[in-house]
């Protein structure tokens, strides 16, 4: 039996629990504000996002996959004046690198916890997109895990798809993706 | 007298949290640089004299474990001390910058009080 076969897929209870901990702590230790878990669910690829600021990083190993994280731009101002501490009443370039850096710290600890069941997993570099009224779409097969948060009073969601890298790299039809469209 | 730091990260976000956190010590802080790789790293070492490297390990193009094996290469940053702040958190990685020779390691997130609290007992 092939590793990756003998990977034991980690439940959903068990992400939930890696992204809600994840989470907590980047808010908690890097900007002294608390991220209150709200709901989670899990939804079907497809439509997905359509304004905010969403950080897209990819994961690389046994396993792929893609996770998400979005916000609000005031929520997305808000961060980076903690961050850096300095004012920022719009969206610009530094609101936008403390909105990937954000990704970057939550899933690069999520990741810490999927490599004790999935194995070694490399990060992509996070990209960032922001504006209203664009169309995303999720692509592949598998379904999306959405943990939802609240933070001064504004959502705050982490989404993950992951799946076995065979499905997606050998067939072509399982690799989890994140298109934006114009 | 000021000590000169390089700051290594490909994140532009923490490059400037660090600066922030370096600032708002008690040491005697003189220029910070920067570097986005460990290529980038390599280069402002030929051009300046620093007394304090902090990196990331997980970088493109020269990740932070290569160039801490050639800074420590170098006569003139051997003793110099390097402190890792990375999300990395395979302990082969971690342990790999002890040997190769660095002074520290800070996970992020982390907190203004721990950079000050590992670069206290340093320099």
């Amino acid at each position: 039996m092939s590793a990756t076969t003998a990977a034991a897929a980690p439940t959903r209870e068990e992400i939930v629990e890696w992204v809600t901990h994840s989470t907590n702590e980047v808010f908690s230790t890097m900007l002294g504000m608390e991220a209150q878990f709200g709901e989670q669910f899990v939804e079907d690829p497809g439509k997905g996002l359509t304004m905010g600021v969403i950080g897209i990083i990819g994961l690389v190993g046994e396993w792929t996959g893609t996770a998400v994280v979005s916000c609000s731009s005031p929520l997305a101002c808000k961060i980076a004046n903690t961050l850096f501490m300095q004012e920022y009443p719009s969206v610009t370039d530094e609101v936008l690198d403390a909105v990937a850096e954000m990704t970057n710290m939550i899933i690069g600890n999520l990741k810490n916890s999927l490599e004790t069941k999935l194995g070694q997993m490399g990060l992509s570099i996070p990209a960032v997109v922001f504006g209203r009224n664009f169309a995303t779409r999720r692509s592949g097969k598998e379904s999306w895990y959405v943990i939802q948060f609240v933070v001064d009073g504004e959502r705050f969601d982490v989404q993950l798809c992951i799946a076995p890298s065979q499905a997606g790299v050998l067939t072509g039809t399982g690799i989890p993706r994140i298109m934006t469209l114009a | 007298m000021a000590l000169d730091v390089l700051i290594v990260d490909d994140s532009a976000a923490i490059r400037k949290i660090l600066q922030r956190v370096l600032r708002q010590t008690e040491m005697p802080i003189g220029n910070i640089y920067e570097a986005g790789d460990g290529i980038e790293a390599l280069a402002m070492l030929e051009k300046e004299t620093v007394g304090l490297i902090l990196s990331d390990i997980n970088m493109p193009n020269m990740d932070g474990l290569e160039m801490l094996g050639k800074i420590k290469s170098m006569d003139a940053y051997k003793a110099v001390p390097v402190i890792m702040i990375t999300t990395e958190g395979n302990q082969n990685k971690v342990m790999e910058a002890v040997s190769l020779g660095a002074a520290g390691y800070v996970r992020k997130p982390f907190t203004t009080e721990q950079i000050k609290e590992k670069l206290t007992g340093l320099v």
